[in-house]
């Protein structure tokens, strides 16, 4: 079962939370949100789940407008929130009951027993969620989630409050999931998201800046490199730069310039250096990693 | 609509403030009937609850929305309303599981007061002469008064996150639909005219017959439907929270 969305939209005043989105996810795909803090992830996540109403635009599950029987597509959907809301008051064991309830599962018990067992939480299931630490609350958050066995999951940052182990864990618990399921998770640390998703969506002000896989989010700035260049003196360099080169940072006279051709500018920085008689003390090559990729997509927009 | 009703008896009972305030409750009452001189059933002389019925209202218009301020305002404040809200449940189910909740807590808070009827039955010269069948009218009077403020409770709960708010609100409500049409209607531009329909208005006009044991359609019918009208506006509510 897959998700559409087709221009949505959601209004918070005059600004816009989300700005005409449209994708589509289909099942046995993990799709990764990306996107700054308020870029609209989780008011998107929150609008495909039906607790905030979109202002324009329709949200499609299997074709079908999901505001025509709202019921109907909650019990199609495991979600998992940001602020992962619990009863703490209850035991573990007693939340993923009444999480059975509402479902109406009919095998609760095993069902429960299996959830349990693929989220790690053995140990902790008679405990109280109060007592539970930040990582296990998610599992549990988690567990809930997937207890109804739902074809689409919605994950809004799962893998936050996690330690490394955790993670890994986790992680692979997602992947073993998305191999059935549509799921659609958030995050903001992007090399999970290179780990865990077969496509990427960034989005920026509320819209999407892009939508492809992981090469393609790579390639995207493939051959572009940042050069660092110290010199000994306060210099001006602007007059070798290229059209497309940028300085991204100055401090004094250290830059960092961001170009599609590398070796060209180096060498135009040392032979600049050789005519003012003004010694390189530093001059290094980087290509361009994820972080750099997700800045300048989610920078240009502003 | 079974679990959520389950879940809320349970996360009731199972907090501190459930027994503190069934227990202020009782205490209350049992001192008004049996210790203090001006109300006492043992100086009254008479073998009747009376006493009980007069008092109850003005202790529940405190006690139930001290019990229901949770209801919602809770859901709203940990964020569980978003967990609510994306289950697969109704809001009109939400809306009714917590009243039947609430209204099956104030019942079991009452249970405890057959004691008195016992009591007075066993106390009466001769043994058992007492009016049963006005005491069991009584009760379903003071009952059905119960379920409207229960209804006005979760009302004034679904309107803010803060229990503290949701209680100040509840309380007035059910002071001002019990008595504030009873005093209008005797202000001059009233009075003579329409009085009697504004008094029919408030709770206090159907709720003081029902309390000496007459059960009138009427005000069966008044009751149910103030109720319902609580509901109603809690549905809206809870529905227009749904941004």
């Amino acid at each position: 079962m897959g998700i559409q969305l087709q221009s949505v939209s959601k209004f918070y005043g005059e600004q816009a939370a989300v700005d005409g989105i449209s994708f589509e996810a289909k099942p046995g795909e993990i799709v990764g949100l990306l996107g700054p803090n308020g870029a609209g992830k989780s008011t998107t996540m929150k609008m495909i789940c039906g607790y905030i109403q979109q202002d324009e635009g329709s949200i499609l599950m299997n074709g079908d407008d999901v505001r025509h029987s709202p019921i109907e597509t909650r019990r199609q959907i495991g979600y998992l929130a940001e602020q992962n809301p619990m009863y703490t008051d209850m035991y573990v064991r007693e939340f993923l009951q009444f999480n059975s309830q509402i479902h109406k599962l009919s095998s609760s018990q095993a069902r429960i027993d299996e959830v349990i067992d693929l989220t790690g939480l053995q140990k902790e299931q008679n405990k109280l969620i109060n007592q539970l630490s930040k990582g296990y609350k998610q599992r549990v958050g988690l567990a809930q989630a997937i207890l109804h066995d739902p074809p689409i999951l919605i994950l809004d940052e799962p893998i936050s409050g996690l330690d490394p182990n955790q993670l890994v864990e986790i992680r692979s618990l997602i992947k073993y999931l998305g191999e059935t399921k549509t799921v659609l998770f958030s995050s903001h640390i992007l090399q999970e998201v290179e780990h865990m998703c077969d496509r990427l969506l960034v989005l920026n002000n509320g819209q999407l800046v892009m939508d492809g896989t992981i090469d393609e989010f790579n390639q995207k700035q493939s051959g572009q490199s940042i050069i660092e260049a110290v010199f000994e003196n306060k210099i001006d360099i602007s007059s070798i730069l290229k059209s497309q080169d940028i300085v991204v940072n100055q401090i004094d006279s250290a830059f960092t310039i961001q170009t599609f051709e590398p070796s060209e500018l180096k060498t135009a920085l040392f032979d600049l250096a050789v005519q003012t008689e003004n010694r390189l003390t530093e001059l290094s090559e980087q290509k361009s990693t994820m972080e750099d990729v997700f800045h300048s997509l989610t920078k240009a927009e502003k | 609509m079974k679990a959520m009703y389950f879940k809320e008896l349970s996360s009731f009972f199972s907090s501190r403030i459930a027994y503190v305030v069934i227990g202020t409750f009782l205490i209350l009452l049992g001192l008004i009937l049996w210790v203090f001189p001006d109300t006492s059933v043992l100086d009254n002389n008479y073998a009747q609850l009376d006493p009980l019925f007069a008092i109850a209202p003005l202790v529940f218009m405190f006690l139930i929305p001290a019990l229901t301020m949770r209801s919602f305002a809770e859901e709203y404040n940990s964020g569980t309303m978003e967990l609510l809200y994306t289950k697969p449940v109704s809001e009109l189910k939400l809306v009714m599981s917590k009243y039947a909740a609430y209204c099956s807590i104030v019942g079991i808070a009452l249970l405890p007061t057959l004691i008195y009827y016992y009591s007075i039955y066993q106390l009466g010269a001769p043994k058992g002469n007492l009016d049963s069948g006005a005491i069991i009218g009584s009760y379903i009077g003071l009952f059905s008064l119960s379920a409207v403020f229960v209804a006005i409770g979760i009302f004034s709960s679904s309107l803010t996150k803060n229990q503290i708010t949701a209680f100040v609100i509840g309380t007035f409500l059910c002071f001002f639909f019990t008595w504030f049409f009873e005093f209008v209607s005797g202000l001059s531009i009233f009075y003579g005219s329409v009085d009697d329909i504004v008094e029919r208005i408030g709770i206090n006009f159907h709720y003081s017959s029902m309390s000496k044991g007459v059960i009138d359609s009427r005000d069966v019918i008044y009751f149910i439907s103030v109720s319902v009208f609580f509901l109603i506006l809690t549905h809206f509510i809870i529905k227009s929270k749904r941004i």
